[in-house]
């Protein structure tokens, strides 16, 4: 992409700025805000990380060692909850917010004030979700949420005040993630540069834009189910009670009608970002882009119409199993069309092996496996075996921490030094992909044998025949887990100084954000540029 | 990354190989295993074991598939597994094996060039993107979509010709079995005791994995086996049958199972069910015909000799001891053995409001809201069961007089097994 204009540097609009901690409780700059949900993400995902690896550490062996099943069972929902709408969610957000203006060619995001409070909310979610933790310690309520995070009916009718906590907290990330989507699709569709038709758009860009209606369509089932749950733990309704005409299934029904879209709003920015990695680092043009922009509508649009293939065991009328099932399988079919492109673009390029390159390589590969895993999982007959096991278990942080994580380290390690200004130290980045995959792989491919073993999730404890595979699970899970502060390490040295920075960071690097300086100037664009 | 480590759980391929297990094996009566030919697949799984993990010992212990199906359904299931993982494995290793030729090759330090193109140009071209998306539709529709057509179909058809009915009913936190055939009706809960769990002695064979009473099938028969729960959501799943579904509180679902030899077959709960999820597991004992028949007579004899103890008066300590050992298997997993409980969710029975309420009006009848009340119909919403459904006269009346002369509770009266019956 061409640009007729460059922009012209932006002093002398920071001076009038409140600093200090009222600049980023006021601020409505885009980079700002981008930041905080980069920084609170990276919070989010470290106490995940610690919740999970306390499991780790009791599943060590077998045996009640650590934890009593009633904490175990908060820490395994609230992990997920954490990761999903605490880290993962944030991140994408955040990258959304710093990029989306710069890519378009626009100063700031279209809504500013609303960005700031989606940003704002999330703090008190966090907050709200983690609290019956420590009330417990004070003697208040049972602890927290202790359900797993899907929430299911009837076992959240019967929990502690944690479902409640939990339940707002779900109600104000749904808010706060819905005003995001909207800010975003106000944005794409009426700040792009002049020139930038929706056809010249940023992959990231057309993935996000996906994303965000996504969140608008499904968040509020969301929201309605929970609200139904909590009508029922209060007020005496009967909307998932079987004794007073409800039915315990109508709740799984409404949770995976948001929970499987979900699933592609964690992937959907990372898979719009990875081809900008590789076109990078292949000094290549992307393969197939309108292929991938139909593909991310094609995935979009078949991820509302499979939800029930989360709980082919619940039982369903045959018609329904076969529905879900082919229906399942045929999202193999874009999906695969953007593998085909992402390998297409690699092919008979110049390829270099940078940090954000190594993750996007890594992430195509590991995510491949779990979408070869997703395709027999679709399959009922056999699901029945691998449903409510470690196999799942497996094959959904094959998709989510290298689909979801490392796709977002990807993003952070290729535009960080566009953010700060300074390079990050290729050699931490190096050793931290290298540790964070091979100890990946140590703490997940067991467990892919510990579900076709015939161990279910979500135990406290196990049966002898399983130990072998949890001890080896449990020691790449800590490393994995202490792997991540090279990361953090990285990023601190990358913001307080380094090599510095030149506009266009990567040789191979194609867009419009490439055109400002690193870091850009507090209004991104002051004179939109012009697409050719 | 590390392409041997990816490539791993795709060991499990070999689709003429039906056995891998070893531990299952051993968890069957002795003298019905048979000969034990080390499989391929397990070979292969140990050389895997032995090239990627050489500090482990123990390696006879990693199994890499599915334990050794004891159904037509399982045999089914893993049967098709294996064809899946042998057709995902051969997709992984060519787009890697083309990822990783573009790697060495298209390298810039290596000289290469950048080509220009963004697309397919011209017909070859495009005929060479299709191929893939037409290979691909094959695989989805055709060479996985007709088994596993016919594998549902299969798995749903319950009632054809079913033998015989089992229904099984989960609760927190363990499993009721009843025979509508023969009105036989009993609980199955965990038995491996509390010092094996907080590993104050050692761990036995069958550890988590046994019970009191195993649900008792024939072998050879169509059982079609109903399913539904008391409170939360359970599911049943005994991972040598390939079936798996959930115990819906107020539904039924079904499912089938046709043993093929008789043995001990074991699996757990594997729907997040609450505290002691971990804790209820299933054993099924699968008999020969005749030694079913046997075990049908002689349950039925013991449930008439149950019914009819109800009819006669009980001495007091008889019905302390009888007490101590319900609410042991039934109670302590909640309110604990000395009856402390785990408030706020599980509260205390010593000292408790409602075990100290009068035992029933002065003309005999139930009261709301008092003990014999709560202990018969449960509090709704809580884990807290109605037990007049799940447990005998005797076993109620037992454990009543139990809770209120025990943890300090002093109040000194008794309630009989006739009196309960005349109050279901």
């Amino acid at each position: 992409m061409n640009t007729a204009t460059i922009a012209h540097d932006g002093h002398g609009h920071g001076d009038h700025h409140p600093s200090g901690i009222m600049r980023w409780l006021t601020t409505t700059n885009h980079k700002d805000i981008g930041t905080m949900y980069m920084t609170f993400s990276l919070l989010m995902f470290f106490l995940g990380g610690l919740m999970i690896l306390l499991v780790r550490a009791e599943l060590f062996q077998p045996g009640l060692q650590f934890l009593k099943p009633e904490f175990f069972n908060q820490l395994i929902g609230n992990h997920a909850l954490i990761m999903i709408f605490g880290a993962l969610m944030p991140a994408a957000t955040g990258f959304a917010n710093w990029q989306i203006p710069l890519m378009i060619g626009a100063p700031d995001m279209a809504l500013p004030r609303l960005n700031n409070w989606g940003f704002w909310l999330l703090p008190p979610a966090a907050t709200l979700l983690t609290l019956p933790f420590i009330l417990e310690f004070f003697g208040v309520g049972d602890g927290a949420l202790a359900t797993g995070w899907t929430f299911y009916a009837p076992l959240s009718i019967q929990g502690g005040i944690g479902v409640d906590f939990a339940i707002f907290a779900v109600h104000i990330l749904g808010i706060s993630s819905i005003m995001g989507s909207i800010n975003i699709i106000v944005t794409i569709f009426n700040m792009r540069a002049p020139g930038m038709t929706m056809m010249k758009l940023p992959l990231f860009v057309w993935g996000w834009l996906i994303t965000a209606f996504l969140l608008v369509i499904t968040l509020p089932v969301l929201a309605g189910a929970v609200t139904m749950l909590l009508m029922d733990r209060h007020f005496d309704t009967h909307f998932f009670i079987a004794a007073g005409g409800g039915d315990p299934i109508l709740f799984q029904h409404l949770f995976w009608f948001f929970g499987h879209p979900e699933v592609y709003i964690l992937l959907l920015p990372v898979w719009g970002l990875i081809p900008h990695v590789l076109s990078t680092f292949t000094r290549k043009p992307t393969y197939g882009y309108k292929a991938q922009v139909y593909s991310f509508i094609a995935i979009g649009v078949l991820s509302l119409v499979v939800w029930a293939h989360h709980f082919f065991t619940a039982g369903m009328p045959v018609p329904a199993l076969l529905y879900f099932m082919y229906s399942t399988m045929s999202i193999s079919l874009p999906l695969a069309v953007l593998f085909f492109c992402w390998v297409a673009t690699m092919w008979r390029g110049a390829m270099t092996f940078e940090t954000p390159m190594l993750f996007a390589l890594g992430f195509i590969v590991l995510f491949g496996i779990a979408g070869l895993t997703g395709l027999v999982l679709a399959d009922v007959a056999a699901d029945a075996q691998y449903h409510h096991s470690y196999f799942v278990v497996a094959h959904f942080h094959y998709a989510l921490f290298t689909g979801g994580i490392m796709g977002v380290m990807t993003g952070v390690y290729y535009w960080l030094p566009k953010w700060t200004g300074h390079m990050y130290s290729e050699k931490l980045g190096k050793l931290h992909f290298w540790l964070t995959v091979i100890s990946f792989n140590l703490t997940f491919m067991p467990q892919f044998f510990l579900g076709l073993a015939g161990m279910p999730r979500r135990i406290p404890d196990y049966a002898l025949q399983f130990a072998e595979f949890n001890a080896i699970s449990t020691v790449g899970a800590f490393i994995l887990g202490f792997s991540q502060l090279i990361f953090a390490w990285n990023i601190w040295k990358c913001i307080k100084g380094g090599e510095k920075a030149h506009a266009k960071v990567w040789e191979g690097a194609e867009g419009l954000e490439w055109e400002l300086p690193s870091p850009p100037p507090h209004h991104s664009w002051e004179v939109q540029p012009k697409v050719a | 990354m590390n392409p041997k480590e990816s490539r791993r759980p795709f060991l499990g391929v070999s689709s003429w190989l039906l056995s891998s297990n070893t531990k299952h094996q051993a968890n069957q009566v002795p003298s019905l295993t048979t000969e034990r030919r080390p499989s391929l697949l397990r070979r292969i799984g140990l050389l895997a074991a032995g090239l990627f993990l050489p500090v482990l010992p123990a390696l006879a212990d990693y199994k890499f598939n599915f334990p050794e199906p004891a159904t037509p359904l399982a045999r089914d299931t893993l049967h098709m597994h294996n064809e899946f993982m042998l057709i995902i494995t051969v997709l992984f290793v060519v787009v890697f094996a083309i990822m990783i030729y573009s790697m060495i090759k298209h390298r810039k330090s290596v000289g290469a060039q950048p080509a220009k193109f963004s697309g397919p140009t011209g017909k070859l071209q495009w005929f060479w993107v299709l191929v893939p998306f037409a290979i691909l539709l094959f695989i989805d529709f055709i060479l996985m979509g007709i088994p596993a057509f016919h594998a549902v179909i299969d798995m749903e058809d319950t009632q054809t010709k079913a033998d015989m009915v089992l229904k099984v009913t989960g609760m927190q936190w363990k499993w009721q079995y009843e025979y509508p055939d023969s009105g036989i009706k009993y609980i199955s809960t965990l038995t491996t005791p509390r010092d094996q769990i907080e590993n104050k002695a050692d761990k036995g064979e069958n550890y988590l994995l046994e019970v009191d009473n195993p649900v008792v099938l024939p072998v050879g028969k169509k059982v079609r086996v109903v399913i539904t729960s008391t409170d939360v959501i359970h599911t049943w799943w005994v991972p040598q049958f390939g079936v798996k579904r959930d115990a819906v509180p107020g539904f039924l679902r079904e499912t089938w199972v046709k043993i093929d030899k008789p043995g001990i077959y074991r699996g757990q709960c594997a729907e997040l069910c609450g505290k002691d999820h971990g804790f209820m597991p299933v054993v099924v004992q699968a008999l020969a015909e005749p030694e079913y028949a046997a075990w049908v007579e002689k349950k039925k004899a013991e449930q008439a000799a149950a019914a009819t103890s109800s009819d006669r008066a009980w001495t007091k300590d008889e019905l302390m001891a009888q007490g101590a050992k319900v609410y042991n298997t039934v109670c302590a997993a909640c309110h604990q053995p000395n009856g402390q409980g785990l408030p706020p969710a599980f509260p205390a029975l010593a000292g408790s409001k409602v075990v100290n309420t009068p035992l029933l009006s002065a003309d005999g009848k139930l009261l709301p809201d008092t003990h014999v009340f709560r202990v018969m119909n449960g509090k709704p919403g809580t884990a807290m069961q109605a037990f007049k459904n799940t447990l005998s006269d005797v076993d109620l009346a037992a454990v009543i007089t139990f809770e209120r002369n025990s943890f300090g509770n002093t109040q000194g009266d008794m309630i009989q097994p006739a009196q309960i019956k005349a109050l279901r």
